[in-house]
């Protein structure tokens, strides 16, 4: 279980001092390390840390997108957006979405992997089919999901429904409750691929004299899943988990191509409004201070996240 | 022990047969979408919606194919990512290796400083920042051009955490004896710390390709000139210019699919190991 080592160990764990007998070395300044880092500083410089504390000086401003108009206006944007129920009722759609789609995304990417580590034959046929959609672009994938279930009535997933006798005609993208879950169903097609890799990968990593004992002791194959499999998959659960939820915690195209964010803003996800805030009304200094509350909420989960590898690794070395 | 059993062939015992046909059953689900796709691009442009549906229509034509080719910009966005996710892709690796190498194999004043001000980077995501970017890309005057597109992409600190890792893994052995040669740093890396990582840096490498061949986000905001368009931009671009015309977008669906498709084939051990790499040691 070595793949899933934590992030935080590079923290505590620096690189061991240069080796004694090469420092007699005079080295030229073209050697020195920082070079070897500079370019990736100043591109690191210009492209994330300039914008990441421009944007705050933006969100406490009445910037317009053009960059005509800047003034000093405090934490009045700040403000506005927690008093503006299009902020909140978009990060809950975010957080709805993430809800979910999470817990279908990590346990069908769970069965996926287990039915492959499994059956051991045709092995590229599963990846292949599960994992191939990853690879295509948002927008492939969501056109395609459109003409599936597009001519409501009677469409392609329509007539599936009415062949395994369920009712069709539902509104899949023009009816509130289900337009979310139509993004969920496109979603899990695209990305489980992933997860499944994920634990495909810890499976196989699994030492197979754990089951010979097992069996050898006449545990059946349900309780070797639920003893020994299952027990040896959490940390890469864990992992699994967290890189899930901010996955769709930063859901955009899907919603944006499939929807629009309709019908009547009931799937806008945040960074939808923050696009519209700075792109479409032009208020790029209250679309950066709604940004940056999204930022807060990201922050947040990556922090849960650290301090829980971190326990657990704790534990693990007790 | 354990190489007996690994070389037995597994039985097909009636849970096995269950497993397999659950799975297949799954295949099926996972096709099915794209096989509809196809056979809709497929078909004469009068019958693709029509009832009851049918795979295949009255002929099979290239008809959807030909007009999306001619009538659309498709040939210029293909050309337009791949070389914005070739020149990423490189550059990406280049940067990242680079410093990833300084970190774990230099010593001087504030290196533990500016690692941890990269690492603290992973927990930005470039969505956050997408308004301010854009105002930079502005004042810079790259909008609508390929750096606008390539430059916030290519300094990503998971990628330096993760060569950082691997090379901290890397025996120094073959290191000191070329600088007892006389090697300066510069011949060590580039003959010695390269080669040996060929693994780790093609899992970054297909990652970043990947990434960036399907970015939509960043591109959609920064591009507003048809030609400068990466293919998943433009294809959601002109989604509403087909109409009614299915068979068409079905066609734009599956040209624009086909190219990693064709990189997934060719390059499926590498990209499933790529992806299991840095996917968890990214975190």
């Amino acid at each position: 279980m070595t793949t899933t080592a934590p992030a935080a160990d590079a923290a505590t764990t620096p690189a061991a001092a240069w080796p004694a007998p090469v420092r007699t070395v005079r080295r030229r300044w073209t050697e020195h390390g920082l070079i070897f880092i500079l370019p990736f500083l100043i591109v690191y410089a210009f492209f994330l840390v300039w914008p990441l504390l421009w944007g705050v000086k933006m969100s406490l401003g009445n910037d317009d997108v053009a960059g005509t108009r800047s003034d000093f206006i405090g934490f009045d944007n700040y403000a506005e957006a927690l008093g503006d129920p299009a902020v909140w009722s978009s990060l809950w759609n975010t957080v709805w979405f993430t809800l979910l789609s999470t817990v279908p995304l990590v346990v069908i990417g769970l069965v996926l992997a287990l039915l492959a580590h499994h059956l051991r034959v045709v092995s590229w046929l599963w990846r292949l089919s599960w994992f191939a959609p990853f690879v295509l672009p948002s927008g492939v994938v969501c056109l395609m999901w459109l003409w599936v279930i597009y001519p409501s009535d009677f469409g392609f997933a329509d007539q599936l429904l009415a062949a395994v006798g369920l009712d069709p005609g539902i509104g899949w993208l023009t009816d509130t409750r289900y337009a979310m879950i139509s993004i969920v169903i496109t979603t899990i097609w695209w990305t489980v691929g992933f997860n499944f890799l994920l634990y495909l990968a810890a499976l196989q990593s699994i030492p197979q004299h754990l089951y010979e004992a097992a069996e050898i002791d006449g545990a059946g194959a349900r309780h070797r899943l639920w003893h020994i499999t299952l027990p040896l998959l959490r940390r890469t659960t864990g992992v699994v988990v967290v890189l899930q939820l901010l996955a769709s915690l930063k859901i955009f195209d899907q919603i944006y191509i499939m929807t629009g964010g309709g019908p009547d803003d009931s799937t806008r996800p945040i960074l939808q409004y923050v696009y519209q805030a700075g792109f479409t009304n032009y208020r790029i200094g209250y679309a950066s201070a709604v940004s940056y509350i999204f930022f807060a909420l990201i922050v947040t989960v990556s922090l849960i996240h650290l301090r829980l590898t971190r326990r657990s690794r704790e534990e693990a070395a007790k | 022990m354990s190489t007996v059993s690994e070389s037995r062939r597994p039985r097909w015992t009636p849970g096995r047969i269950t497993m397999l046909v659950c799975a297949l059953a799954l295949v099926l689900l996972w096709v099915l979408p794209l096989a509809w796709a196809l056979a809709t691009s497929l078909k004469p442009e009068a019958e693709t919606a029509r009832t009851p549906l049918r795979w295949i229509g009255s002929e099979i034509t290239f008809d959807a194919y030909e007009k999306v080719w001619e009538s659309g910009d498709l040939g210029r966005w293909l050309f337009n990512t791949a070389y914005i996710s070739v020149m990423t892709t490189v550059l990406t690796v280049l940067l990242c290796a680079m410093a990833a190498y300084g970190f774990s194999r230099t010593e001087f004043r504030g290196r533990r400083l500016l690692y941890g001000l990269v690492l603290a980077g992973i927990m930005v995501p470039p969505q956050v920042l997408m308004a301010p970017l854009f105002a930079e890309m502005v004042s810079l005057g790259l909008v609508d051009t390929y750096w606008g597109v390539i430059l916030p992409q290519i300094a990503v600190p998971a990628m330096v955490f993760i060569l950082v890792k691997f090379f901290e893994g890397v025996p120094r052995e073959l290191e000191e004896a070329a600088y007892v040669d006389g090697a300066g740093r510069w011949r060590v890396f580039w003959q010695i710390v390269m080669p040996l990582s060929r693994p780790v840096l093609a899992a970054v490498a297909i990652f970043t390709f990947i990434q960036t061949w399907n970015n939509f986000l960043w591109p959609f905001l920064v591009t507003t000139d048809p030609n400068g368009m990466t293919l998943p931009v433009g294809l959601v671009n002109v989604q509403s210019s087909y109409g009614v015309r299915y068979a068409q977008m079905m066609a734009s669906v599956i040209l624009g699919g086909l190219p990693l498709l064709v990189v997934f084939a060719l390059f499926q051990r590498q990209i499933v190991r790529g992806v299991a790499h840095t996917g968890l040691a990214g975190q």
